[in-house]
């Protein structure tokens, strides 16, 4: 019976600290439409407990959202007789096409670096690049180059602080898509840590994808090559006669 | 008014498209070239992809060709004879010039070879064309009501064998320069997204001697079916034709044509080839500059696969 009740004793303490995410999402899948700029997603959610806040230590929140991951290859130009030319190429294995890592704080203190090693977190963690060519000594500044021209282009974001947390419960944070997404589903993962060791995650995902006129175009071209491109021809050869129709009336007129 | 374009995958202003083809329109409406010379890079510099630009405006070129050739038929200003010998030419230069191009888009230096082709085409014809309007300018103004200009004379052109006749162009000439002139048509036409009326009508005026007024009809039933060809090619080994973006291009291109040719009629050929020429130039520089000077990024990124 003691015994029992010791053993209780010793879980005690993991049951006080079990907290859970509950999640909630503006919007779980985008539709790219003809007239698609860009959307906005809003992610919120609460932290669920059987016990009392654990005060010992601050609650953080890391949410990441990824796109689909994809091999890229780095080109580097090099002044050659005068002009500039693409000459060291680096494959990077997996980079993904989108990602935001939004945060309550600065990374290096919510989150420890083991932690984000092994969940692969920050975007630097997040590309994977497998050993360059032998001749190429630099490899890191190719996988950089990745990340600078993703970041410049609003598809890599990094939004330390922009996870609003309110009494250690409510979170919220919302993230830019830009307007060139890749189809595909998203994975959006949300981490809550406590002295940067994760102590609660999920796991869900967006749906991103064409619909419509975009999504029947898109698979008509890859499925059916012929067909597109005669339907090209012939619906420009329509449009450029009708034009010029239109206008002859306009000048009669 | 931001429109998707699903082949190329992004997202731009409608209306920067209609004025832009309108743009384009005029010129070419202007001096009856195709306009995908000045097009191409304009869409490589508003960001869509390289591979949907060269394809896709070869899609656009088909399509004002077509409502331009159909003037020319009525006007019967289409030499079909010369026409046919050379797309035949056109449609084997069309075909080697898509190998080339997937295969230099395999090894990353696609960009690289449409510039330089731009670089050196644009430069040689702009030259070449400025120089003549100048002189024709000054002779015309020296020799005012004088002498008719003096007859062609023999070149190694009209030595080589297998002659043909062309009628409605009063030749009487071997078909292996028109054939050259296609293949050579063929190729520009797949790699750098032109109907390549810039290069070919210089080369028929200049090398074959075909009157002026058959040359920009019989290059233009040229064109429809070499870009017409070259659209197929790249649509089923690329998926790289939007057809979006070539309708929105198309729409401004023809309305701008037509307000381009009653500018053209108004001037002299000789001044408008002194513009043209003036215009290739410029745009030759422009890319020049960008091969010569240190980017400002260094790295670029690309699609992998392809080995």
């Amino acid at each position: 019976m003691f015994r029992i009740f010791l053993t209780l004793l010793f879980l005690l303490p993991t049951f006080a600290t079990a907290e859970e995410v509950v999640l909630g999402l503006s919007k779980d899948n985008v539709a790219i439409t003809t007239s698609f700029d860009g959307s906005e997603i809003l992610i919120f959610g609460a932290v669920k407990r059987e016990a009392p806040i654990d005060q010992s230590s601050p609650l953080e929140v890391v949410i990441t959202v990824a796109g689909p991951s994809e091999p890229v290859v780095v080109r580097r130009k090099e002044n050659v007789f005068g002009i500039w030319v693409n000459t060291d190429a680096v494959e990077v294995d997996a980079a993904p096409s989108f990602y935001a890592v939004a945060t309550t704080g600065p990374i290096d203190q919510v989150l420890s670096n083991t932690e984000d090693l092994r969940q692969k977190i920050t975007i630097d963690n997040a590309i994977r690049s497998v050993g360059a060519p032998a001749n190429i000594t630099d490899a890191e500044s190719f996988t950089d180059a990745v990340i600078r021209i993703k970041q410049s282009q609003g598809l890599y974001q990094t939004l330390e602080g922009q996870v609003a947390l309110d009494q250690q419960t409510l979170f919220r944070t919302s993230i830019d898509m830009p307007a060139d997404l890749t189809e595909g589903d998203y994975s959006t993962r949300i981490f809550l840590t406590r002295d940067g060791q994760i102590v609660g995650d999920y796991e869900t995902s967006i749906a991103v994808q064409k619909v419509g006129l975009e999504r029947f175009l898109f698979n008509m071209s890859r499925e059916q090559p012929v067909w597109y491109g005669l339907m090209s021809l012939a619906i420009a050869i329509a449009a450029g006669w009708g034009a010029s129709a239109v206008f002859r009336i306009f000048r009669a007129g | 008014m931001q429109i998707y374009l699903p082949i190329a995958e992004v997202s731009v202003n409608a209306f920067l498209l209609l004025g832009l083809g309108g743009m384009v329109g005029i010129l070419s409406g202007m001096f009856g070239v195709g306009g995908g010379f000045l097009m191409t890079p304009l869409l490589f510099f508003i960001g869509i992809p390289p591979a949907v630009a060269v394809a896709t405006e070869a899609n656009q070129i088909v399509a004002s060709s077509f409502s331009g050739v159909l003037a020319h038929f009525r006007r019967k200003t289409v030499d079909l004879k010369m026409g046919t010998v050379l797309l035949v030419g056109g449609l084997t230069g069309a075909a080697l010039g898509v190998v080339v191009f997937n295969y230099l888009k395999s090894l990353g230096q696609v960009d690289l070879l449409v510039k330089l082709c731009y670089v050196v085409f644009l430069g040689i014809i702009g030259s070449l064309m400025f120089v003549e309007s100048v002189n024709a300018i000054r002779k015309a103004r020296g020799a005012a009501g004088g002498a008719p200009a003096k007859r062609r004379q023999r070149t190694w052109v009209h030595a080589l064998p297998m002659k043909m006749r062309f009628r409605t162009s009063g030749l009487y000439i071997s078909v292996i320069p028109p054939l050259i002139v296609g293949v050579l048509v063929g190729i520009l036409s797949a790699i750098m997204g032109v109907g390549g009326g810039f290069i070919m009508v210089p080369a028929m005026i200049y090398l074959l001697g075909m009157p002026t007024k058959v040359v920009v009809g019989t290059s233009l039933f040229q064109i429809i079916f070499v870009t017409g060809f070259t659209t197929m090619l790249h649509a089923t080994t690329n998926y790289t034709v939007d057809v979006v973006l070539a309708v929105l291009l198309l729409v401004g291109g023809v309305i701008g044509a037509q307000i381009g040719t009653r500018i053209g009629v108004k001037m002299k050929a000789e001044q408008l080839r002194v513009l043209l020429a003036m215009m290739v130039l410029v745009v030759c520089g422009k890319l020049a500059l960008d091969l010569l000077l240190q980017p400002s990024e260094l790295y670029s990124l690309g699609a992998a696969g392809g080995h």
